[in-house]
């Protein structure tokens, strides 16, 4: 059991620095949008999740309503039950009902992939130790971002403000090129996105947003499906480095999607 | 408790519930194909939904913005790790506002 906690931690490392990095810009968007350094850190520890974050703290300072958190967090965050089922199969019986409850709070995209891309059964132990160093990684960085975002010029801060933006593109971007079906859907949220900010002005930000998403999803549902094969897969697997971000590699090559 | 406060924490038990109801109650295999294919495309619709325009007015100036945008998307194009492409935008953003 000690040994697998250690290789769990071990594992871990790169989560730790990837989201040292990224959770960083999750602290100055906390910052320049109203939030003390308490709270940043408290949204971080309490949610581990990166896009779901971002939204949140969007909502907040926006001063959206409870139903609209609700529900942004839930379309946002729902993937993460298609991660649970999964890894939940990939379980050994060191995972006792306690233990899931408490570990499936670091369901993330990283430590899924990490877990799933594992040659032996997940144990306790080692879902535990990468929880421990990836949630170490995600609060310092929240922490070390909300402080600066006090201290640094606001030059620097204010362009630190589109790094979270920059990181989806570079989640989004890459798949919609490997995958034309990713691209319709991608090309559809988008527009629909502009049409809402631009044209329909009276719809808000993270309703908006659920709209969209759920629409050029139901579109490319409907025009492409995904393959009838199994899929308690590692079609999720991904290098990334935030709660919060998707795969985008390899769903091709490894023949997951094909055209209808 | 702030709103704030109470925002945060609303936030942290739907994504809890999400991901341990699942993880504790159900251990079958999804049959639906397409339910499948929603939670397929969900993550990349919401990325992208939540990115543009959002993006545009991240800097505090459409034209820093639209550089550091520029700059993601030719990084991003050439499959740079995240990181990398988070921080090309944000360095964009910030040169142009130097020069401007």
């Amino acid at each position: 059991m000690k040994g697998e906690w250690k290789s769990g931690l071990t594992a871990g490392i790169p989560i730790f620095l990837g989201y040292l990095s990224v959770s960083f810009g999750i602290g100055i968007l906390a910052s320049n949008s109203g939030l003390s350094v308490a709270e940043a850190v408290f949204m971080s520890v309490a949610n581990l999740t990166s896009a779901g974050q971002v939204a949140g703290i969007e909502i907040i300072a926006a001063g959206g309503s409870v139903l609209e958190i609700i529900a942004t967090q839930f379309v946002i965050n729902l993937r993460y039950a298609l991660m649970a089922l999964s890894l939940s199969q990939k379980a050994d019986d060191s995972l006792t009902t306690p233990k899931r409850l408490a570990l499936s709070y670091g369901i993330t995209d990283e430590i899924f992939a990490l877990c799933v891309s594992r040659d032996k059964d997940v144990t306790a132990g080692y879902m535990g130790g990468i929880l421990v160093i990836s949630t170490i990684g995600w609060t310092l960085g929240t922490f070390l971002g909300a402080a600066a975002g006090r201290i640094l010029p606001s030059s620097l801060t204010d362009a630190m403000g589109i790094m979270l933006y920059g990181m989806f593109i570079a989640i989004f971007l890459p798949a919609a090129k490997r995958d034309r079906h990713v691209c319709v859907v991608v090309a559809a949220a988008s527009l629909l996105s502009c049409l809402f900010y631009y044209v329909i002005r009276s719809v808000s930000g993270g309703f908006s947003v659920i709209i969209c998403a759920l629409a050029a999803s139901f579109l490319g549902a409907l025009l492409f499906p995904v393959a009838e094969d199994d899929p308690d897969d590692e079609r999720d697997s991904v290098g990334g480095n935030a709660p919060g971000e998707w795969s985008s590699t390899d769903d091709e090559k490894d023949g997951k999607k094909e055209a209808p | 408790m702030s709103r704030a406060v109470f925002y945060i924490i609303t936030m942290a038990v739907v994504t809890y519930l999400i991901r341990m109801l699942p993880f504790t109650l159900v251990r079958k295999k999804i049959k639906s194909r397409f339910f499948r294919s929603l939670m397929y495309y969900i993550p990349y619709a919401v990325l992208s939904a939540m990115t543009i325009p959002a993006i545009f007015r991240s800097t505090g100036s459409l034209a820093t913005a639209l550089a550091g945008t520029a700059a993601a998307l030719v990084t991003g194009w050439l499959d740079l790790p995240l990181i990398a492409v988070a921080l090309a935008a944000a360095g964009a953003a910030f040169a142009t506002g130097l020069i401007l």
